[in-house]
């Protein structure tokens, strides 16, 4: 019984204002590349979900939404239960078909070539990863430009992707096509839309 | 509670909401293209700003406040009775005064004062696709958009040097989204289209009845076509504003009786009012104002 209850709780207590509180800090994101915008504790998720992808979870996905999840996500049935008790969402085990894919071990996750980066004709039906972070303190810097950006940003996530600015340079090689990363941190959440130029920033 | 039952906040369902969201994020990622959503039946007609109104719905909170604008005027009918459809299913606080809105809806113009971050423009768009009305298939039109192939376009404005001597596209006037696509600023005179360059503001674009969503992220490169012999120029009028005397700001004609008078006004009243509210006079402000200064 504890494992279900642990399913039925932590959904937002207001779906209606959590899910436009955690909207607007969403799209603030996406306008504005490598910002970190501070997001409340909304949504509570059982291990290994955060409880910022929580809340991104509970505002982004629906019945209409396929997801793929890796696999400590996929591993816990409180977690899947959770997604699939507050989201109604569909789940895939084929990240080229994914909408969104819910990663909470960056260091093993698919490279992003796996993961659908849409058409030349609709290269709005990519998949939207969602990283789950411990924080945006990191010892790697990296220098952005791009559209939101005033002239640059530096942003410092605490985990990266393995080979990322490699990774990243091949994924603004098909613009329009590609994916988008949200990383949902430690109470922050911050965004890299596929536009975004990055280097190493250089000590 | 005292009634049985209201609307949602914001009028639009939650699952509605989260689609038009989706679409909102896929389109500050890929700037300028058109992402298709399921736009819904509102309660207005089509024509009057269902898409600017799904857009604002699914992003407006308790802390926003919201300003709506029809061609630059804060009174006429679509800007009031948006406005008014917001203070009732949203409860939300409102104004005209462009600097005070966190959101502001539009229908044809960019505010003259400046935008600043943080701010949200959402545009009411009537046809998204610029290429549209140079062929009218959609997957034609589509084909085009993927390849960038964007020589229509410029046929187009190449006959209108042929045939007047000029461009004389004067709105709708089409811009290069960062160096890749062609997009459609809506209505706006082209007077405005430098606005969109480098704003700060983000900027949104939903068609009702189209069913798209397109955006413009803050400090955006946004290019009106042209030609090196023929660069893009903006509207530049012979007089200042009749009430405030701005000069450098978009005026509107309107027409003062049956025997071909009219004066030239301001097409932002905010902006207008803020300038009279300042002190500055154009030549037909009321005499006893002129008094009083």
């Amino acid at each position: 019984m504890r494992a279900a209850t642990q399913v039925f709780e932590g959904g937002f207590a207001d779906t209606v204002l959590n899910s436009q509180e955690i909207f607007r800090a969403l799209m603030d994101a996406m306008a504005n590349p490598g910002r970190v915008i501070s997001v409340g504790d909304l949504a509570l998720a059982p291990s290994p979900l955060s409880p910022a992808i929580a809340s991104i979870a509970a505002t982004l996905l629906d019945h209409d939404a396929v997801v793929w999840c890796d696999k400590p996500v996929k591993a816990s049935q409180d977690a899947i239960g959770w997604l699939k008790f507050h989201t109604g969402v569909e789940l895939t085990n084929d990240p080229s078909q994914a909408d969104f894919a819910l990663v909470s071990d960056i260091e093993n996750m698919p490279s992003f070539d796996s993961f659908a980066k849409g058409t030349s004709e609709y290269p709005d039906r990519s998949t939207t990863i969602i990283l789950q972070v411990t924080g945006f303190d990191g010892s790697q810097e990296l220098t952005l430009e791009g559209p939101g950006i005033k002239d640059n940003a530096v942003f410092a996530p605490n985990e990266l992707p393995r080979m990322f600015i490699e990774q990243w340079a091949a994924n603004r090689g098909v613009f329009p096509r590609g994916i988008d990363l949200i990383f949902a941190g430690n109470g922050a959440l911050a965004a890299l839309p596929r536009t975004t130029r990055i280097s190493k920033k250089e000590a | 509670m005292t009634e049985l039952a209201t609307y949602n906040f914001a009028y639009l369902d939650e699952q509605t909401k989260r689609m038009i969201r989706r679409a909102i994020l896929k389109a500050i990622a890929i700037p300028g293209y058109q992402v298709p959503f399921a736009s819904r039946e509102m309660p207005m007609p089509y024509g009057w700003g269902t898409g600017g109104v799904q857009v604002t719905a699914a992003i407006i909170g308790p802390k926003d406040t919201l300003k709506v604008i029809d061609q630059g005027a804060d009174d006429t009918t679509n800007a009031v009775s948006i406005r008014a459809f917001f203070q009732k299913v949203a409860n939300v606080p409102v104004t005209t005064k462009t600097t005070e809105a966190t959101i502001i809806q539009t229908r044809h113009r960019i505010p003259e004062t400046a935008l600043a971050a943080g701010q949200t423009l959402v545009y009411q768009v009537p046809i998204p696709e610029p290429l549209r009305f140079l062929e009218p298939r959609e997957t034609e039109t589509r084909k085009m958009h993927a390849l960038e192939e964007y020589g229509l376009m410029h046929v187009k404005l190449y006959e209108d040097i042929a045939r007047h001597g000029h461009i004389a596209t004067t709105y709708a006037y089409p811009v290069k989204v960062e160096g890749r696509y062609v997009m459609d600023p809506s209505p706006t005179p082209k007077f405005d289209n430098p606005k969109m360059h480098n704003s700060p503001a983000l900027q949104l674009f939903g068609a009702g009845r189209e069913k798209r969503i397109y955006a413009i992220p803050p400090y955006t490169q946004v290019v009106s076509l042209d030609f090196e012999d023929h660069p893009f120029e903006i509207q530049k009028f012979s007089q200042p504003c009749a009430l405030c005397g701005a000069k450098g700001s978009y005026l509107d004609e309107v027409i003062l009786d049956d025997k071909g008078g009219s004066m030239f006004v301001c097409s932002d009243t905010d902006f207008c009012e803020e300038r009279q509210a300042a002190g500055h006079r154009g030549e037909l402000s009321a005499p006893q104002a002129e008094a009083a200064e």
